[in-house]
């Protein structure tokens, strides 16, 4: 990574001030053209080192509150056929592959999002439906201690 | 939140223009006025619905590491513990659940070794060592945006 693009991320880090030239405060910031903030910014999302550019929302539309890890024991052989199916769930917001450890035989997570624990009892099920995979617990989130926007540490080397 | 609020809410999370007057192309698409599309994403971000507005990077492709981290925590010490746990900047996302590990992490490290480094950290300042690495081997889903 340039100086440049290192200087425009640590100037991006918490967000744009809200103002009506985000860009001009945050190129000024960075040390660089407000054009080239630009480009740089639209040639990362274009190749998607930035996922996403925008507004980053707190809570969950109104209502949907409730949230769930789903964790399932699938079969090696079968990882591949439940992820596209637990991705298409309409409730399913995150899916990933995990490493199993001792004592903890689940290797698919789901995040499950409903408005209710019945709601994602539901969705699970539904996917238990769909794939034939029985071997599955909710864990419920009792607490939110700390949901941030990462802190890029660049290593100033 | 009314009506607008949430068109404006579901153009901005996915589509947030990169350009010199943002807020005037957004006013635009829903035919206000510059300054209102501004006061009422300012008003969103007064009342906690809208934490930033800034990029997602896709850690991999900037070269840091990322990982979810399963705790075994007695549930007496789960708040202390997780005070110190989101102290840590590395630290993005971190929830009790009701499990025997009870205590859920996100990492997101400059390399892996910072992960490693991270990890014993904290191991050492919660005296918790039952703490698990768990990083993802595929992604099969990651949406970001919630419809409002």
């Amino acid at each position: 990574m340039t100086e440049t693009q290192i200087e425009i991320i640590k100037a991006l880090q918490g967000g744009l001030p809200l103002s009506d030239e985000p860009f001009l405060e945050a190129a000024q910031k960075a040390g660089v053209p407000q054009d080239e903030l630009l480009a740089q910014l639209r040639a990362w999302k274009d190749d998607g080192t930035i996922r996403r550019f925008g507004a980053m929302v707190r809570h969950h539309p109104a209502g949907y509150s409730v949230n769930a890890m789903g964790v399932w024991n699938v079969p090696d052989d079968r990882v591949e056929e439940f992820g596209r199916t637990a991705a298409a769930s309409g409730a399913v917001s995150h899916c990933y592959q995990r490493p199993r450890f001792a004592g903890f035989r689940h290797n698919l997570y789901t995040m499950i999002h409903g408005k209710s624990r019945e709601d994602c009892e539901e969705a699970a099920r539904q996917i238990s439906e769909q794939t034939g995979i029985a071997d599955y617990e909710l864990l419920y989130t009792t607490r939110e201690f700390k949901k941030a926007s990462p802190v890029y540490l660049i290593s100033e080397a | 939140m009314d009506d607008l609020d949430r068109r404006l809410l579901n153009i901005a999370q996915a589509d947030f223009p990169i350009a010199a007057r943002p807020y005037r192309l957004l006013s635009e698409r829903l035919g206000i006025s510059e300054g209102e599309a501004l006061e009422r994403i300012r008003a969103l971000a007064e009342s906690g619905i809208i934490r930033e507005i800034g990029p997602s990077f896709d850690a991999r492709r900037l070269g840091h590491a990322s990982t979810l981290a399963a705790a075994k925590v007695p549930p007496e010490r789960l708040e202390g513990v997780a005070n110190i746990v989101s102290g840590f900047p590395q630290v993005t996302h971190n929830y009790g659940r009701d499990h025997e590990y009870n205590l859920w992490f996100t990492l997101v490290c400059r390399d892996a070794g910072e992960i490693e480094r991270t990890l014993e950290e904290i191991k050492a300042r919660t005296g918790i060592s039952d703490i698990h690495e768990l990083p993802a081997e595929r992604v099969f889903k990651l949406r970001v945006d919630f419809r409002f």
